[in-house]
């Protein structure tokens, strides 16, 4: 990580939520960093506090500790106009392509939204013009598409219209949570594909957060690993994942499906042997951070 | 093969439209053998689905199964049974685990009502007797038996699907469908629950059908695959020859659009 100013940076920060007298810590004190033209992977299970993060980031929740600084000055909370500024930088991709677009209007109107909201100046002429832009940008053709409602798209198609939404107001960075989990394998590499080149020609900063290692490894060159709203692992993507060192890493690597290692040659790993308690250690607050490589960090588990 | 448990023929499923009837599945045919992992994979719209729900004449209009089709369950055919033997097969010779498994549960009844119910219809059993067989079938997927006071919202994704496969396993069927049993599931949970089947079947002898889009999931769980597409199987082969040495074109395709965690990061030639 060179570059001395990230976009966005996360500072220790922490959220929790109270359920029924119980506090549940979704985030804790979580810090990281996006860089222009890179993209930062967040992976983790259902639970992990993933999306919690996300939210944190769209302004969705605010933190209950901790900093976190846009351009390196803080966020301010304020009036909504003093925020224009970096809802419109910072723009999601949601996972499910089916509920977050409306399905009784167009794609012409899901486009043109956002333009309305952040660029209100646009005559009708320059906000087709750009729309158009954007749907050839995700390999979609306007002419066809813009009539259409969601109901009328596959899977895929729908995705790339909500990637094409998210860049309609030239963001610099892009949430994008879970964006394939709900699409066929043989559509899933396209949107990769997409977003991949996006980040390259747009110079965009990228947090994709998957439950799928693999597909971070196909777009991502930074990885963090989060259990029970603790990032445990974290460095960059050739490194953790060739040389994973917190056992619910290799936990997670090891659940991940690979024909190399069949179910009927037996053998089952350590790690999945020991889940529950692999588990249980993981979810403990792991206060101390180790270096074990060039940019490549742990939170090891407490002896 | 011989004596195999399930052994379709010529199967033929159309969608019957206004204009134009839709060839789901084209003259389809293969064998389940005993104790068999046997799994179907294509992307959605390929048929795979459809199969599964024909295997135990779950499919409904305007799906038809066209004359020539025989789905032979050991060696008797699914498609000559009244209703009553269907009743018969169902759960019985046949279970199926559905694609959102997680939400084939009651919502307003316990856990304990919900094997009373497959229970009592289907062999006459009394509350008690249920409730201890309840429990039996929950130890086998690792679920303690004071979960069976429990409403479906109590348990996570991961433990509701373990309580669907232990109601499928109740009357001991011969054949477990499992139509993407863990596509709503985490690596880990899906891990988990994938190596308890393969166990149980090891112990229980039963033969599994699994169906789901992940190529490389299905390879390592799998004895033998078939490879649909646009309604045909294209390939039919031992699991480590399907991942070793693909025939089909559309089998190379698919495994190159799978992003793997060792060897190159980029695939070539894919989408």
């Amino acid at each position: 990580m060179n570059d001395p100013t990230p976009l966005l940076a996360l500072d220790n920060v922490s959220k929790s939520f109270s359920r029924g007298g119980l506090r549940v810590h979704a985030v804790r004190r979580i810090s990281f960093a996006l860089l222009r033209g890179r993209t930062l992977a967040l992976v983790g299970e259902s639970g992990s506090g993933k999306t919690t993060a996300a939210r944190l980031i769209m302004r969705e929740y605010r933190p209950d500790e901790g900093r976190m600084l846009f351009r390196g000055s803080p966020i301010e909370d304020g009036p909504f106009a003093s925020l224009g500024a970096y809802r419109r930088a910072v723009q999601m991709v949601f996972q499910d392509p089916f509920s977050s677009l409306n399905p009784v209007h167009t794609v012409r109107y899901h486009l043109e939204r956002p333009l309305r909201l952040h660029h209100p100046a646009l005559s009708r002429t320059e906000r087709l013009t750009a729309v158009a832009e954007g749907l050839t940008r995700v390999k979609l053709d306007p002419v066809l598409i813009l009539p259409k409602y969601p109901h009328e798209l596959s899977g895929g198609q729908r995705q790339r219209i909500s990637i094409a939404r998210a860049l309609a107001v030239d963001p610099e960075v892009i949430i994008a949570d879970e964006p394939t989990s709900m699409l066929d394998v043989s559509v899933r590499l396209g949107i990769l594909n997409l977003l991949n080149d996006m980040k390259r020609q747009l110079g965009l900063a990228v947090l994709y957060i998957t439950h799928d290692i693999a597909t971070a490894r196909y777009v991502a060159e930074d990885i963090m690993v989060m259990y029970a709203g603790q990032i445990v692992e974290w460095g960059e993507t050739q490194s953790v994942l060739s040389n994973p060192r917190h056992p619910y890493t290799r936990l997670l690597l090891s659940a991940v499906p690979d024909p190399d290692r069949r179910f009927v040659d037996g053998q089952f790993g350590d790690d999945l042997a020991n889940i529950d308690e692999i588990r249980r250690q993981s979810a403990i607050e792991q206060p101390e951070v180790r270096e074990i490589g060039p940019n490549h960090f742990i939170r090891p588990m407490p002896e | 093969m011989s004596d195999p448990v399930l052994s379709i023929r010529n199967l033929s499923i159309d969608y019957v439209g206004a204009e134009t009837d839709f060839h789901a599945v084209r003259n389809v045919s293969f064998d389940i053998g005993r104790g068999e992992f046997f799994g179907l994979a294509g992307e959605s719209g390929c048929g795979k689905s459809t199969i599964a729900f024909a295997i135990s004449r779950l499919h409904r209009p305007p799906a038809i199964i066209r004359s020539g089709s025989q789905i032979l369950l050991d060696g008797r055919d699914v498609l000559d049974l009244n209703d009553a033997a269907l009743r018969e097969l169902r759960w019985r010779e046949v279970a199926m685990v559905f694609q959102s498994a997680m939400n084939s549960l009651n919502p307003v009844l316990t856990i304990e009502s919900q094997f009373y119910d497959v229970l009592k219809t289907h062999t006459g059993m009394s509350r008690g007797a249920a409730l201890l067989r309840a429990a039996e079938l929950l130890s086998l997927v690792d679920i303690p038996a004071d979960r069976l006071a429990a409403y479906p919202h109590q348990l996570s994704g991961g433990m509701r699907q373990r309580v669907v496969i232990a109601i499928c396993l109740a009357l001991s069927p011969k054949l477990l469908i499992m139509d993407e049993p863990t596509t709503a599931l985490d690596v880990v949970v899906q891990r988990e629950i994938l190596e308890r089947i393969h166990r149980l079947r090891q112990a229980l002898g039963f033969s599994v059908l699994f169906i789901t889009h992940d190529l490389a999931l299905m390879a390592q769980v799998s004895d033998r695959i078939g490879i649909m597409l646009e309604g045909e199987l294209v390939e039919v082969n031992d699991a480590r020859a399907i991942y070793r040495s693909p025939q089909h074109d559309y089998t190379r395709r698919l495994w190159a659009s799978i992003p793997r965690l060792t060897g190159e990061r980029m695939v070539q030639g894919a989408g």
